[in-house]
């Protein structure tokens, strides 16, 4: 079974809420929905206090190239534009909006047929695909546009679609796979012509059967994509990783996957883009894993961006009294959060809450040089020795060792017996070598 | 026997006076000519090489400063913050110019969020170090503006001039400072200032940088600025200046009158080495709320 | 409610811990200490407790009273320490020289330099050679093994296969003479005669030696143990004693009266416990597997010239810490095949 070469680990999957369908969360009382969902720009607003909003209204616009567009999730009016904690911990711009009712856009299609004849132009696609706000779904938020726009020199030859999920405790990807199975082949199909490809591989971990053997069952009726089990190995959902598992081609440091002729999208993204292309529907919910070890009812919820993380909880029963740690994501990559309110976002994958045993970490003790952390690196780096350098800052060793390879799947700081803060130091490691880089080019 | 010693002491001889010769003559095809007065400068310099002045050590500062003065005939610009106008005048004498006057510039805490005027919200877990703690969240204490208490300061100090309060979790400045700037590059929130050590020591400065608004800036910090303006409306003098709900006091103009220090609704100017308040001051200003103290080591028991 | 912890991610960590690794350093070095007990009685055991005591105290005194810092002996690597510094040894060393052993391992081979991980050599070994250097007599004064708590009064020593090998070929007479035939010889007006014992009793340990080197069969029992316990990787073991197979193996090929056949190199001797415990030692050992490899080539390689051509009969001990001095070196050298590149 395929999987990529370099490192891994595998941590235990945990898998709480695998057998909870999809449930539709009811609308709150009001949404706070940030300027900054997406990776790049923030985005600048479009309404003003006080005006009425309907579900799928424009309402804030992403301008700069890297940058998307964000609809209002309810109907209501603007309450303030003003700062809110989000889930970077720190107070930036969001659109407040109380509810009232909850009317659509007139042009939103909200029936539930599956609609699998493809009209638009390939142009038509990347464009709306822009127009209402796809962002990646994995976790980094990546404008789905941006990444339908080949750049002219280069061949997209195959579309790879990430249904991976390697994070533990996360099965939103995998509920919405068993679901909404067809409207994803659809949206795959619209992605396929969206970047002219012939050829699509939806990549899945060998620890969801049914999901695998459901997709695998839908896509004989779907030319041109195949469903591929991949051996469940961490990070396989990282991009270059998964491209190395499934085609076996290496993305050169510093390179896009475009460079050996792949594009990678989540499933979800999948789903948004046939939504948005079929139905018009722009994305303004998505699907939120609310999980961990004590929480009551973990499952899998269909929630308007901007909720407040706290109602999600509530529904899956409530926050529970020794809680640690709120994770927005999976344990490997997640967020902590610093407080239950802060809205939900289009990069929102899961909620996991920690008991307060788990939530601490290890003490560090001294590094017993056992490699480790160098065998497990999927990027093939020396965890060790940059965050030693990072420790001692030496930036410029940090730069030489390719800390900006590093995409900081924690494998190394999971693996490290003596309980090093690896990643955290590789972090700031690749900030400052960050800064250091910008100030080169400016010069 | 004596052959041996004999031997020993020739052969040896001969292989010292044969090295000599030989590094006599490579000392002198490699020789590099450098101004003496460059050797002169670095003597008078305190040899910290605190990297204060901008240059990699006392050496390279030295050799900045003849630089500049064969060039341009003045060392404008270029100063050592650790030796002051002492080492400067010694070193402009050395130069054959005049150097100009600087007043002696100490580092300031600009933050008073101390363990207990901002209480902890979260707990942070991961390595002692503000540079990354302030990438991750906007701290313990939710004030995205404050203290983060790691100690980056502390570590970046080379003359043992700061150090972190056990009790408040803030870094306090000892007398020994020499203002090189190391802590104002190494911290993230760009809480420490440097700034004129004043007549007599006496200082007189906002100790905050919390730009938000009051109500929030308030809400995690009870010795917040609030942005009120009242200080920046009492000062005879326009060196205070109110932004992003921030006052800040020029020191070049402040005339440490005081009056702002009274008037500070949370306490959010402080005041050092001063003598204490008259009774009769606090008559004048009967409008104020009792008055607000803060003794030498910026202790931050002064809540109203 | 409790204060919510932030902290940056991973937010879970995996099982492994420094205390696990070392604790299962020691379970894997159970059956090599039963075999020493079994073939040196109740020395074994002196020997043993004596030295993993010492180590502990040592490290708790220096962490205490010098450093002044968090005491950390519970973390096994001290244990670890001992119990290699004692199957390096005779079993019939004095306390005091046991005692010395361990403050030069742990004080000065391991503290000195910061403590664990920090160590640029095993300490076991550098204690190890301290002692060889220091009190030649006493180190390699070898008691004959015997039956369990037989002879325990009257300890009869003789000598390592290696050893008397060594001195045999010296004195001009071939290998297989002195395999087959065994030796006497007069000292002091004594006889003494000795037959090297055979390759079945050198792997059950039946032989002269230190307490832990002694039984091939319990160190290979005790490695795979640590192979299964993902403790030690396969990549110096393997590439050390393959090397001194196959260079051994050349040297007997060339001229078999002077070289001794490779198989003999692998049972007599330290190479087993050098190649499973001493070498994989984490701390002095390189990182990447292919630092690995080299490194234990280097010490195949070094092991048998220093015991065909160096002063002394064994260099398993010398060899490793020949190489550990190499490993920064090897560290630096040789980076992990970056994703993304192409192979040259």
């Amino acid at each position: 079974m395929k999987t990529f070469k370099i490192g891994g680990v595998h941590p235990p999957e945990n898998k709480l809420s695998t057998d909870r369908p999809i449930e539709v969360l009811a609308i709150p009382a009001q949404v706070i929905i940030p300027l900054s969902q997406s990776l790049g720009a923030p985005s600048v607003p479009v309404v003003n206090k006080g005006d009425a909003v309907k579900v799928g209204q424009l309402i804030a616009k992403g301008e700069a190239f890297i940058s998307s567009n964000i609809h209002s999730s309810v109907s209501g009016k603007v309450l303030k534009i003003d700062e809110a904690m989000d889930q970077s911990g720190y107070r930036r711009q969001a659109i407040f909006i109380t509810v009232e009712g909850d009317e659509w856009m007139e042009d939103i299609d909200r029936s539930a047929e599956l609609k699998k004849e493809i009209t638009l132009t390939k142009e038509e696609i990347v464009s709306k695909v822009k127009e209402l706000g796809i962002v990646g779904l994995g976790g980094a938020t990546f404008p789905s546009h941006v990444k339908l726009m080949v750049p002219t020199g280069k061949k997209a030859e195959v579309l790879i679609l990430n249904g991976v999920e390697c994070e533990p405790y996360l099965t939103a990807d995998h509920r919405l796979m068993l679901e909404k199975g067809e409207e994803l082949m659809v949206g795959i199909k619209i992605l396929m012509k969206g970047l002219d490809v012939k050829r699509a591989v939806i990549g899945i971990e060998n620890n969801k059967l049914d999901a695998i053997g459901h997709l695998k069952n839908i896509a004989k009726d779907f030319d041109g994509i195949e469903v591929e089990a991949l051996k469940v190995q961490y990070p396989q959902g990282g991009e270059k990783q998964l491209i190395d598992a499934v085609l076996r081609r290496q993305v050169p440091s510093g390179k896009l996957p475009i460079e050996v002729g792949a594009v990678v999208h989540n499933v979800g993204t999948a789903f948004a883009v046939y939504e948005a292309v079929q139905k018009n529907k722009p994305l303004f919910e998505r699907v939120v894993t609310v999980t961990g070890k004590n929480v009551k009812n973990p499952g899998n919820f269909m929630v308007r961006v901007g909720t407040s993380i706290n109602e999600l909880i509530e529904k899956a029963g409530g926050l529970p009294e020794d809680t640690g740690k709120i994770v927005s994501g999976g344990p490997m990559m997640g967020k902590a959060l610093n407080s239950v309110d802060v809205p939900v976002v289009k990069g929102t994958s899961g909620i996991l809450l920690f008991k307060e045993k788990e939530a601490r970490r290890v003490d560090p003790t001294n590094c017993i040089r056992c490699g480790k952390c160098i065998t497990v690196c999927p990027m093939g780096l020396e965890p060790v020795l940059l965050a030693q350098y990072a420790e001692l800052e030496m930036w410029e060793n940090v730069e030489a060792e390719r800390a900006l390879d590093c995409i900081e799947c924690g494998s190394c700081q999971y693996t490290c017996p003596a309980g090093r803060p690896l990643l955290d130091y590789i972090r700031l490691g690749k900030f400052r070598v960050g800064q250091i880089i910008r100030n080169r080019s400016k010069k | 026997m004596n052959d041996i010693i004999i031997y020993a002491v020739i052969f040896l001889g001969v292989v010292g006076a044969a090295s000599a010769v030989i590094l006599y003559f490579i000392a002198q095809k490699f020789k590099v000519i450098e101004d003496p007065k460059i050797d002169e400068v670095e003597g008078a310099l305190p040899a910290a090489n605190c990297g204060g002045c901008g240059f990699p050590g006392c050496r390279g500062f030295s050799e900045a400063l003849v630089k500049s003065v064969n060039e341009k005939q003045s060392i404008e610009g270029l100063s050592c913050p650790v030796g002051g106008n002492d080492v400067m005048a010694k070193v402009a004498a050395i130069l054959g110019i005049v150097a100009e006057e600087k007043e002696p510039q100490i580092a300031v805490i600009r933050c008073s969020g101390s363990k207990e005027n901002a209480p902890k919200k979260i707990n942070y877990d991961g390595p002692a170090t503000c540079a990354f703690a302030h990438n991750l969240s906007s701290g313990e204490s939710g004030c995205p503006y404050g203290c983060l208490g790691c100690g980056d300061c502390v570590a970046a100090c080379k003359f043992d001039a700061i150090y972190m309060d056990e009790v408040t979790g803030l870094p306090v400045v000892k007398d020994n400072c020499v203002a090189c700037g190391a802590c104002v590059i190494a911290c993230p929130r760009d809480i420490i200032e440097l700034r004129n050590k004043g007549k007599k020591d006496r200082r007189i400065f906002v100790s905050c940088m919390n730009e938000e608004k009051g109500g929030i800036a308030k809400k995690n910090c009870s010795v917040a600025c609030i942005g009120c303006s009242k200080c920046f409306k009492v000062c005879p003098f326009e060196a205070i200046t109110m932004n992003n709900n921030l006052a800040y006091i020029d020191y070049e103009k402040c005339k440490l009158c005081r009056k702002c220090v009274l008037e500070c609704p949370t306490g959010a100017i402080h005041e050092l080495n001063f003598p204490p308040r008259k009774e009769k001051v606090a008559e004048v200003e009967s409008n104020v709320e009792p008055k607000i103290e803060v003794n030498k080591d910026q202790s931050l028991d002064t809540k109203e | 409610m409790n204060l919510l912890t932030l902290s940056g991610s991973p937010h879970v960590h995996g099982d492994s811990s420094t205390k696990k690794i070392m604790y299962g350093v020691v379970i894997a070095m159970i059956p090599a200490m039963l075999v020493s007990i079994y073939f040196f009685g109740l020395d074994a055991i002196r020997v043993t407790l004596i030295s993993v005591i010492a180590c502990l105290i040592v490290e708790w005194a220096i962490q205490k009273y010098l450093i002044k810092g968090p005491v950390t002996i519970t973390d096994g690597s001290a244990i670890v320490t001992g119990v290699l510094l004692a199957f390096n040894v005779p079993s019939n060393l004095p306390i005091v020289i046991i005692i010395i052993g361990a403050i030069v391992s742990i004080g000065i081979a391991k503290m000195s330099f910061g403590g664990l991980g920090k160590n640029p050599f095993n300490p076991a070994l550098v204690g190890r050679v301290f002692l060889l250097i220091s009190f030649p007599v006493q180190m390699t004064t070898w008691p004959k093994p015997a039956a369990l708590f037989s002879g325990l009064t009257d300890a009869v020593t003789g000598p390592t296969p290696l050893g008397h090998l060594k001195e045999a070929v010296k004195a001009g007479r071939t290998v297989q003479d002195v395999l087959e035939n065994g030796s006497s010889w007069v000292m002091d007006g004594v006889n003494y005669s000795y037959q090297i014992p055979g390759y079945v009793d050198q792997l059950m340990g039946n032989m002269g030696g230190s307490l832990g080197e002694v039984s091939a069969i319990a160190l290979i029992l005790g490695g795979i143990y640590m192979l299964y316990r993902k403790i030690i990787t396969w990549h110096i073991p393997v590439a050390y004693i393959g090397s001194v197979v196959v260079f051994s193996g050349i040297l007997w090929m060339i001229n078999p009266d002077i070289y001794v056949n490779p198989g003999f190199h692998l049972v007599a001797g330290g190479l087993m416990l050098g190649a499973i415990f001493m070498a994989t030692d984490m701390v002095s050992s390189p990182m990447s597997w292919k630092g690995q490899l080299i490194f234990g080539l280097g010490c195949g390689v070094l092991t048998v010239i220093i015991r065909i051509w160096g002063a002394y009969p064994e260099g398993v001990s010398f060899a490793i810490l020949i190489m550990n001095a190499f490993v920064p070196l090897i560290n630096r050298g040789l980076k992990p095949k970056r994703f993304g590149e192409t192979a040259k």
